[in-house]
């Protein structure tokens, strides 16, 4: 029972007749849609003040109006002289190189696991699912002093395989799930036809996975783009920060730039909102589909 | 199910297909053996490398004496351990560690199960509503920490201006309106950040496993005309308790690890006096490496004997099985 559960409910409000559409609410009804919407105001007031303060002019920061008297973009603009765009371009090579690494190594391991069998295989999946059990902050201090003693070329690429490894459980599980639950036979017959074993693969059963392969990915993305506390060890230059460590940055010892420190939130934010947007719907099951068989 | 319909499947060609692999010559037999590999031996490389091996390191490095500036001094036996366990402020981190774990995951799960509830429901405008609750999710934990940060301004907060438009806040920069100066006011409002940014995903996996329970039940008990508190504690949570129990824990093993709203929001401090022991381990890691592989090694054994004890008390094979 791997399939993954999408949120969308089964039946929409369009799809009733109109004669049961145009009915008055009932009281319950209004009840549980104000209980909704103050539960999501609540949710999305802090970054409504995130953007807000990010808006507001320098000089109006001690103030004490809930919205400034003056929008002001300046924010956005000088930030990019701080040497937030090197900032920006650092975060996308690790969280793309990271999901790329996933990409290569998951794909190949997930599908063999989901349509052989073969000795150690169950070894090999718990292996997987205990790594899931592992975050990289309690083992930080090995992380560190291993990645100092390789001297690798550069801190992003020790980033990305730190992201890459710690992301990969869940990848693995989810295309697990997806690739037990697309049935073989449907290789096999393409097989009949005279496909090749990768041919098979690459028309059938990737196209029919899309949907598991786009979700982990983007899980990963997400993931290795917020990730702190690792590259907050590992990066000692100001150009080598992802956008995570340069907003912590923006924290002086005395003094903060909250102006700052807010726009290149808002900025850091929009694409994740973009990614999960394009995954809405398989958020839930994305997250279950491994543990819950 | 369709997994099961593979197995079954493999197993009923599987010896037809192998028998004359008993012919192959070895190379050949050893090639087949290590194909496995070919496919998932990247993945074991990938965790064995980031994932496995800093384990290793980071027993190793717990027994060994370095400098502050990190050059290593060679073996240190347990004196690593012996000064962690002789700082006078551990007790009362580890105290604070538990209470945060408890405190944070025990209510957002509290929460969660109600929320899951609410958006179960059918209401104009739910999608939009769903969405909303996606937010602190997407953004960045340290970007949502800042933000609370910036509201509790002992000045110019929009927290402490709203308290003070409501008259509970008598005066601006005074001692009550400096909430994260407080050690214990401090901490509690870390826990609303953190109860806050581990709600979405607890929700989503409870309205996940809403989801899963057939229609079908809920008209059997209505028909048998069981009131809505009786069915929800017979059927809704009985159904709801895998997915209950993989969303705790997660939350314990994230919430116990979470470091980013400590450090955003304090850094730990005044002193170690908001710490927890992950970021007692990060403060540490600045000047005194073997102590904090210490730390790190014992709150590596915290978490696994967590889970072992997690899933011995859960029966966890009965479920998932």
């Amino acid at each position: 029972m791997s399939t993954v559960v999408v949120t969308a409910p089964p039946t929409d409000i369009s799809a009733l007749p109109a004669s049961k559409r145009r009915r008055p609410p009932t009281g319950r009804t209004v009840a549980i849609s104000l209980a909704a919407y103050l539960v999501a105001i609540i949710f999305v007031l802090p970054y409504a003040g995130m953007i807000i303060t990010a808006l507001r002019p320098p000089a109006e920061l001690q103030e004490r109006g809930y919205v400034p008297r003056r929008w002001d973009w300046s924010n956005f603009t000088s930030i990019w002289k701080t040497g937030f765009g090197a900032n920006l371009r650092v975060s996308l090579e690790i969280a793309g190189g990271a999901t790329l690494l996933v990409l290569l190594v998951a794909l190949p391991a997930a599908y063999y696991t989901a349509r052989r069998k073969f000795r150690g295989r169950m070894l090999f999946l718990l292996l997987v699912l205990a790594t899931q059990m592992f975050q990289p902050a309690a083992m930080l201090v090995g992380i560190q002093r291993q990645f100092v003693s390789y001297d690798l070329p550069s801190p992003t690429f020790s980033l990305i395989l730190v992201n890459a490894g710690f992301n990969l459980a869940f990848a693995v599980w989810i295309l697990n799930a997806y690739f037990s639950s697309i049935p073989s036979e449907l290789e096999e017959a393409a097989m009949v036809d005279g496909t090749s074993r990768l041919g098979a693969l690459s028309r059938i059963t990737l196209p029919l996975a899309l949907p598991g392969i786009v979700t982990a990915l983007i899980f990963t993305f997400i993931g290795a783009w917020n990730e702190f506390i690792v590259a907050l060890t590992l990066t000692n230059q100001p150009k080598e920060f992802p956008l995570t460590v340069a907003i912590n940055n923006y924290v002086g010892q005395y003094s903060v730039d909250w102006g700052h420190l807010f726009a290149g939130s808002v900025i850091a934010t929009i694409p994740v909102i973009i990614l999960f947007a394009v995954i809405e719907g398989k958020v839930v099951g994305g997250l279950t589909a491994g543990s819950i068989k | 199910m369709s997994e099961t319909v593979a197995r079954t499947r493999t197993e009923e060609i599987g010896p037809r297909r192998r028998r004359p692999a008993r012919r192959l010559s070895y190379p050949r037999r050893a090639a087949r053996a290590l194909s496995p590999l070919l496919w998932i031996g990247p993945a074991i490389a990938l965790i064995g490398v980031v994932v496995l091996w800093p384990v290793y390191v980071m027993f190793k490095t717990s027994f060994q004496r370095f400098t502050a500036n990190g050059f290593n001094l060679g073996a240190a036996g347990w004196r690593n351990f012996t000064d962690l366990f002789d700082e006078p402020d551990l007790k009362s981190i580890l105290v604070r560690t538990v209470v945060w774990v408890v405190v944070v995951v025990g209510v957002t799960m509290t929460i969660s199960l109600g929320l899951a509830e609410l958006f179960n429901q059918r209401f104009p405008g739910r999608r939009a509503a769903r969405w909303a609750l996606i937010a602190p999710w997407a953004a960045s934990v340290l970007m949502t920490a800042f933000i609370f940060r910036w509201a509790l301004d002992p000045q110019y907060g929009v927290i402490n201006v709203f308290l003070h438009d409501v008259g509970v806040l008598k005066s601006f920069g005074s001692n009550q309106a400096d909430w994260l100066g407080r050690p214990d006011s401090a901490f509690v409002w870390m826990m609303v950040v953190a109860i806050f940014v581990s709600l979405p995903f607890s929700t989503y996996a409870l309205l996940a496993g809403l989801q899963t329970i057939p229609s079908e039940l809920y008209e059997a008990a209505r028909v048998d005309g069981a009131s809505p508190w009786r069915t929800y504690r017979s059927i809704t949570l009985p159904l709801l308790r895998p997915s209950f129990l993989v969303a705790l824990l997660i939350n314990v093993i994230n919430v116990f690890n979470s470091f980013p709203i400590i450090w955003a929001m304090t850094r730990g401090g005044p002193g170690y006096e908001t710490a927890t022991s992950t970021v007692f381990m990060f403060q540490l890691k600045q000047a005194f490496i073997g102590e904090s592989a210490a730390m790190s090694v014992l709150n590596f054994g915290l978490v696994i004997v967590v889970v072992l004890v997690f899933l011995k008390v859960t029966r966890w094979k009965d479920q998932v099985t």
